[in-house]
């Protein structure tokens, strides 16, 4: 090969390696591009009527300015409690019983089948399954039946993350731990869920950030509260309802309130995400895996 | 104290693959034995059905009698209690990502209910001094994880982890065949010190390696057991053709 066209050639794939590159940051900022629009979008609106008052009081009747969300935050909070005690520890049992003790048997198969079907169920459809399951008997909407909604609608992504992420545990590990003459379930609780620990619980947070966005399945259940109410027995609000009935009203007022709570929302979730984050992962082991 | 192994009639499945067929062998107590053959002759499954690994894989089956010690291990004992006697060291070394050194090290204790605080520290540092490890860990004990050691470093941590539950056998599966040459000859220095206190089996690729450690060497071919006889004999004047065109090079 002459020195030309070895130069040619090579300017050739510098130049092919600057387009692939430049293409990979651009799908990149097409990506991330809807997230910071609609963040900056809620910022905007939402920051200027974020006051004390927002996190302290009750909504206010129309035409009377002024209120707050407290009650909404607090009805989320409830259920989203409810639907975690519901949801991570069913999910991750159910996973744990597809990675490690059900492989390959018709049962676990059918269980994983049902999973993703439920993952796939719309929340419309949960909110009115729930309603005929929990709120006709009772004769009433409640907190309780909202929670319930939202933590069966975790149980399929929890399960199947934590099936994923132990399976991705080495086989080498285990064996280790069978080699020391561990018996197999405490293998499976003290190594091999402990070592797939960071992914079982990025599965638990993903889960929670989906649900507690959601407001189809609390229309029939939680049904919404103008009132303070911290009881299970009783509606209850929760933010995305709030936001609901308050973006779709006349009133300029509830609009800013309804920007105020999305806005709430959505830095809620990002906290609890974070904290989570940050109290599993103190400690010597979080380099580990 | 090492307690001797004896086997009769031992034969192993994988599914309709018979991995093992007919193998009688008495392994000596407090001696180092390497077993040597081709990949796929057998070996390592012969060593994971002294401690009943082999069995873990839901499509594997063994017949046959293993004694180790007094114990005949697949009628007299369950698999946990069996791998409590028998420790493992793997072809990988493969400690536990998530814990510190000192957890990895006490975890055979620790997983079995056994939590005595002053006596686990005792045990940790004796077994990290028995795999010439000590020296170089002793002050991140349980600041470092056992991931963050270097390959020669996990693969003695490992070994240190099976001397924890004090066995009275060590399987090693090529314990360093991951190695580079230096840690390679300070896990066999190692093997020579253990076998005053431990009955060692050693699986091994590297031939060299079976003559540097090993006081007796099998030959595996196609799942049978050719030879079995003292390391010099084996090496210099084996009995059978096929044992001596394997070691001379002409296959495998």
């Amino acid at each position: 090969m002459s020195r030309d066209e070895f130069k040619i050639r090579y300017n050739m794939r510098v130049l092919t390696d600057h387009t692939i590159t430049a293409l990979a940051i651009l799908a990149t900022l097409i990506v991330i591009a809807p997230l910071l629009l609609i963040f900056g979008q809620v910022i905007y609106k939402g920051a200027s009527s974020l006051n004390l008052a927002f996190f302290i009081r009750s909504p206010k009747p129309v035409g009377e300015m002024g209120g707050g969300m407290a009650n909404a935050i607090l009805g989320s909070g409830i259920m989203l409690g409810v639907a975690s005690a519901i949801g991570v520890p069913i999910g991750i049992g159910g996973g744990i019983f597809l990675a490690e003790f059900g492989r390959g048997t018709k049962f676990a198969n059918a269980i994983r089948f049902t999973a993703d079907v439920l993952n796939g169920v719309p929340s419309i459809v949960m909110g009115l399954a729930i309603y005929s399951l929990i709120v006709i008997p009772q004769h009433h909407f409640s907190a309780l039946s909202g929670g319930v909604a939202l933590g069966i609608m975790m149980i399929p992504t929890v399960c199947r993350t934590t099936e994923e992420m132990l399976l991705m545990v080495p086989h080498a590990v285990r064996e280790a731990a069978l080699g020391l003459g561990v018996p197999n379930w405490r293998s499976v609780l003290s190594i091999t869920v402990k070592t797939a620990s960071p992914g079982i619980i990025t599965g638990c947070m993903l889960a929670f950030a989906r649900v507690a966005g959601e407001t189809a399945p609390l229309i029939f259940t939680a049904l919404g509260n103008q009132f303070w109410s911290a009881s299970l027995d009783q509606p209850i609000a929760a933010l995305p309802l709030q936001i609901y009935v308050y973006a779709l009203s006349p009133y300029d007022d509830w609009h800013r309130l309804a920007w105020a709570g999305s806005l709430v929302l959505i830095v809620l979730i990002v906290l609890a995400v974070s904290l989570v984050r940050f109290v599993t992962s103190r400690g010597v082991l979080k380099g580990a895996s | 104290m090492g307690v001797g192994i004896e086997v009769a009639t031992l034969n192993a499945w994988y599914g309709t693959n018979h991995t093992l067929q007919d193998i009688n062998l008495h392994i000596p107590p407090n001696h180092v034995t390497a077993l040597i053959g081709p990949s796929g002759c057998g070996k390592s499954t012969f060593v994971r059905c002294l401690n009943r690994l082999h069995e873990t894989n839901p499509i594997a089956r063994v017949t046959g009698v293993v004694r180790i010690g007094d114990l005949d291990i697949y009628k007299d004992a369950k698999p946990v209690e069996i791998r409590r006697r028998v420790g493992m060291v793997f072809q990988r070394p493969n400690p536990f990502p998530t814990m510190s050194i000192y957890d990895n090290v006490a975890a055979g204790l620790k997983l079995n209910g056994y939590h005595n605080r002053r006596s686990l520290d005792e045990i940790v540092e004796r077994s990290l001094k028995d795999s010439a490890l000590w020296g170089e860990v002793k002050d991140d004990l349980k600041k470092k994880s056992g991931a963050s050691l270097s390959g020669g470093q996990q693969q003695r941590l490992c070994i240190a982890r099976a001397l924890a539950v004090d066995p009275e056998v060590l399987l090693m599966d090529e314990p360093a065949s991951a190695l580079d040459p230096v840690s390679t000859s300070k896990i066999e220095d190692l093997i020579f010190q253990l076998k005053s206190q431990y009955t060692i089996v050693i699986v091994t690729h590297n031939m060299q390696q079976a003559a540097r450690v090993a006081e007796k060497t099998g030959f595996f071919l196609n799942g049978r057991m050719v030879e079995f006889d003292s390391t010099h004999k084996i090496f210099t004047n084996p009995s059978d053709k096929r044992t001596e065109d394997y070691i001379t090079g002409r296959f495998g």
